[in-house]
């Protein structure tokens, strides 16, 4: 079994990852009802005897004692770190997995990568190291933060250039919030573009996530839990968004719910790594199969159900229906239509009592009105992972290497170029150490580069297909 | 003589599960329809087969089992020891932590060498258990990393270390329509490298398992489990002890040398498929008769039009009249396509087996012409029941069975490999573009022997 250590970057990367830690504790509750400290646990945890205080020796089978998240938060302003650590997740976490600073990077890609990646270097690599060694078979590590701030953007891709450096046999996969157009932040234009160039090199996989998506989707399970449309109840702890059952009791905060969804798509991602199933799915074929050619490594999400319905049988039907929804626009993490646009190639992992005739019978249900790249027609990964999610008897996570991604880069690009032709905020960035004009101009290269990659196979969709002719034997 | 079986991959330790079970079930059937006698007998030359004895008297499976994650074989360790009725070696086996990650290179290249000693110190061992060693049997997928990758490496260990005994690959041909994205480049390299050490590869397809398992066996939510367990009943329908000549007095010593014997006459056709009838839910069976006549008809027929299970058989599909010319094969109407045999091998278990004619099977018609129609099919019989069948009739055939599905799978393969897809996954590894394009080159050229039939 192999391990995997969660490093989570600036506000928003913390909030996540808070999230993240709670609802995967709640799991493996739910599954391990022994107290014994098993396999699937380690993946995630160390077992700490911390009984004569202390961080005591790890300990390697038998009942829990403490578990210790393998996790690194990062933060250069103190609140929500601190937060996390006065609150009921505190036990998990300890001091020496924490770096953390008093000002902020204000909103400054900049200050986040040059100054404090730089003051901070030896202190991370420290840090990782000592995770690392705790693991057994360490096989990836979770970066978690976004793309418009200061810290999660510029520390963030800091710490990726990092990983890649002292851990190169480390899958890096990383979760990344991308502001939308209504942005608070005025610079975050520049502050993604300059990150995006870091994840084009530096990540296995990225997995995009979009504010309005993430509402939208709350939005959906507000209004169906509240508007009395279903007949029966709606199991709570099953909702996507929900909290219940988890160790947090207190007030739900407000991005707590679009928070549980990104905490959810992790716990999905890494399901059949953890648990057994008649059709594994590991993170290394994850990266194997969804990334044809290496910076086409950009994966939209979509997680379904939404939540269960309180009735225990649940027909063929609404299985299938599970299947359609993981298509359809509305339950992609991004804004984006992957129906519409090009297919590279496709995963379905599936949880729960779903056999491997269901999944065909929808592939082939579904095949038809989707469109795959010439040379991948049948571009389709599959996994069975037996145990489901928390409240549900199945569940489907669907990840998409789909040229529906290039408009969320475009407009991105857009906005970048509307700032950086007048130079408005430019000084704030030129004048941290180690920061260039060259470095704007190296990274909207490098977004259009991509760009027009996603453009090429684009073009392929409607062009006639030509089969490349085979090898001729001699007889 | 005694078969030892390397489970390799999560499909192969899955499958091998299965069948051992399967063997085991048999070998306790009181449904024998036979005399005490003969049970025994069986009994006798399976337990020899495949399993050792331990001093608890439990029969401990002849295997070892290869994969480089750990989730598998421990399930499939303790479902085998919760039967009560046989179990595997605990210490046969070997795992890893990280998995292949559907990766041939990685499985070849990288974990292959690696860990070669270890695994073959394994085999050695459970060679060294049996009195006299017929051969090797690996049960593989192609699509994965481990099974495939993993299991091509293995597999030539094995006939470096093991240049005498037989080696059959049971290899599992992904569904068409993915389980994962590079299994055609994975099946390419799998199969171009087994053709190099192994003596035959025996094909079982998911999509036709699947059929059988959705029309004949009515099941309605089908798992890999109800695939894999069709899968372990044609292997045990193979497997299991026969009298392989007529008149043989005892049970047949060396089950993998006589199949090859039978159906190997050539280094270049190593391509085995396999049909077995009838095949039903257990609850059907207890109202089903059959005559070996309409079985023996059935079976025919399944193999002159390559129909994968007995029902939707193509009845137009005639072998073509001596002295007529072959009809060009590359016919408008494919569906007529007749499938020409190298040579074959039928399987009788049950009642009135004796009494069974299967001349249909010796026409020359059938065969192409290098060998002498009496060579080219062979017949192994037992009076003992198999698995509750009353009667069962399985094919083993080298033909053009799988000419089509290679075909299609180096064409998909080679569509990908144009455009460069996924390449730079297998370079990571050591697995260059070169050593793809030999692979097609081998590939293309045992398509081209096959389709000249």
């Amino acid at each position: 079994m192999t391990q995997s250590v969660v490093v989570q970057v600036g506000q928003c990367g913390n909030q996540i990852g808070c999230r993240f830690w709670d609802l995967v504790l709640r799991e493996h509750a739910a599954v391990n009802k022994k107290g014994i400290y098993d396999e699937a646990l380690s993946s995630f945890f160390r077992n700490v005897d911390t009984r004569n205080g202390g961080d005591g020796a790890d300990i390697h089978k038998g009942k829990i004692f403490s578990l210790k998240a393998r996790a690194l938060l990062i933060d250069m302003e103190e609140g929500v770190v601190n937060e996390i650590l006065q609150g009921p997740l505190r036990d998990v976490f300890d001091s020496k997995q924490l770096i953390t600073d008093v000002s902020g990077s204000g909103n400054n890609w900049a200050v986040g990568h040059k100054l404090y990646g730089y003051q901070y270097r030896e202190h991370i690599v420290e840090k990782l190291r000592s995770t690392a060694e705790h693991c057994d078979c360490l096989q990836c590590f979770f970066v978690i933060h976004s793309m418009g701030g200061g810290t999660g953007s510029g520390l963030g891709t800091f710490v990726l250039n990092v990983l890649e450096d002292e851990f190169p046999e480390v899958y890096r996969f990383v979760t990344s919030v991308y502001p939308s157009g209504e942005d608070d932040v005025i610079t975050s234009p520049y502050n993604s573009v300059l990150a995006m160039k870091e994840l084009n090199e530096h990540a296995d996989c990225v997995l995009p996530i979009e504010n309005e998506s993430l509402f939208s989707i709350v939005s959906k399970i507000h209004q169906m839990t509240n508007s009395g449309k279903l007949g029966s109840t709606v199991k709570q702890n099953s909702l996507l968004t929900s909290s219940a059952g988890s160790i947090k009791t207190e007030q739900e905060k407000p991005f707590d719910a679009m928070n549980n969804i990104v905490a959810n798509l992790l716990l999905n991602l890494t399901s059949s790594a953890r648990f057994e199933g008649s059709l594994n799915m590991d993170l290394n074929e994850i990266s194997m199969n969804l990334v044809p050619f290496p910076r086409l490594h950009y994966l939209v999400s979509s997680l379904t159900p939404l939540y269960t319905l309180a009735d225990v049988n649940v027909p063929s039907r609404r299985l299938d229906q599970m299947f359609s929804d993981a298509f359809s626009k509305d339950h992609q993490l991004i804004q984006a239509d992957p129906k519409h646009s090009l297919y590279l190639a496709c995963a379905l992992l599936v949880r729960g009592n779903v056999q491997v005739s269901d999944l065909r019978r929808n592939i082939e249900r579904l095949k038809p009105s989707l469109h795959f790249v010439s040379w991948n027609q049948e571009g389709w990964k599959t996994g069975l992972c037996s145990v489901p999610p928390v409240g549900h008897s199945h569940s489907l996570l669907a990840l998409a290497n789909n040229t529906c991604v290039k408009p969320t880069f475009t407009e991105l690009k857009d906005r970048f170029m509307k700032l950086y032709k007048k130079k408005a905020h430019l000084h704030h960035y030129l004048h941290v150490d180690g920061m260039e004009q060259s470095c704007f101009s190296e990274a909207i290269s490098s977004l259009s580069d991509l760009i027009e990659e996603y453009n090429q196979l684009d073009a392929t969709k409607s062009a006639p297909r030509t089969y490349p002719s085979r090898l001729k034997i001699a007889m | 003589m005694s078969i030892v079986t390397v489970q390799l991959g999560q499909c192969g330790n899955q499958i091998g599960y299965e069948v051992f079970n399967a063997i085991c079930n048999d070998f306790h059937s009181t449904h024998g329809l036979c005399s005490k006698k003969e049970n025994e007998s069986y009994q006798e030359a399976c337990k020899e087969r495949f399993f050792s004895e331990e001093k608890t008297g439990v029969p401990v499976a002849r295997a070892v089992l290869v994969d480089m994650e750990p989730k598998v074989i421990s399930q499939t360790l303790s479902m085998a020891a919760r039967s009560g009725h046989w179990k595997y070696d605990h210490q046969s086996h070997f795992c890893q932590k990280q998995g292949s990650g559907n990766n041939w290179a990685n499985g070849y290249s990288v974990h292959g060498p690696r860990y070669r000693d270890v695994i073959m110190n394994l085999v050695q061992k459970e060679a060294e258990k049996c009195d006299r060693l017929s051969g090797f049997f690996t049960v593989m997928s192609m699509a994965g990393g481990t099974g495939s990758g993993m299991g091509a490496f293995v597999t030539q260990c094995l006939r470096d270390v093991f240049p005498t005994s037989f080696i059959l690959n049971q290899v599992i041909w992904p569904y068409g329509t993915g389980e994962v994205i590079v299994q055609n480049y994975n099946s390419v390299l799998t199969l171009s490298h087994l053709y190099q050490s192994s003596d035959a590869l025996l094909v079982h397809e998911n999509d036709a398992i699947h059929k059988i398992c959705a029309q004949l066996m009515n099941i309605k939510k089908i798992s890999f489990r109800d695939v894999n367990q069709v899968i372990a009943h044609q292997l045990g329908s193979v497997f299991q002890p026969t009298y392989s000549s007529e008149g043989a007095s005892q049970y047949s010593r060396s089950p993998l040398g006589d199949l090859m014997e039978s159906l190997v006459p050539h280094p270049e056709f190593k391509m085995l498929g396999l049909r077995n009838i009838p095949q039903m839910s257990e609850n059907s069976l207890a109202y089903s008769t059959f005559t070996w006549p309409g079985l023996i008809k059935h079976l025919r027929q399944m193999l002159i039009a390559n129909a994968k299970m007995e029902e939707g058989i193509n009845w137009q599909v005639r072998p073509p009249l001596p002295g007529h010319p072959v009809p060009p094969k590359a016919s408008p109407n494919k569906a007529l396509h007749f499938n020409t045999s190298i040579a074959n091998l039928v399987v009788l278990r049950g009642k009135d087996v004796q009494s069974v004619d299967v001349g249909g099977f010796r026409d020359p018609a059938l065969y192409t012409s290098w060998l002498n129609p009496q060579e080219a099919f062979n017949v192994w019989k037992t009076p003992r029941a198999f698995n509750k069948y009353e009667k069962s009739a399985s094919l083993v055939s080298n033909s053009q069975f799988l000419l089509k599905l290679m075909d299609n799978i180096v064409g998909k393969a080679w569509n990908m490999f144009a455009s460069k897809a996924y390449v730079h996954q297998y370079t990571k590894f050591g697995i260059e573009e070169e050593d793809f394009l030999d692979c097609f080159t081998t590939l293309e050229q045992v398509i081209a022997s096959y389709a000249s039939l």
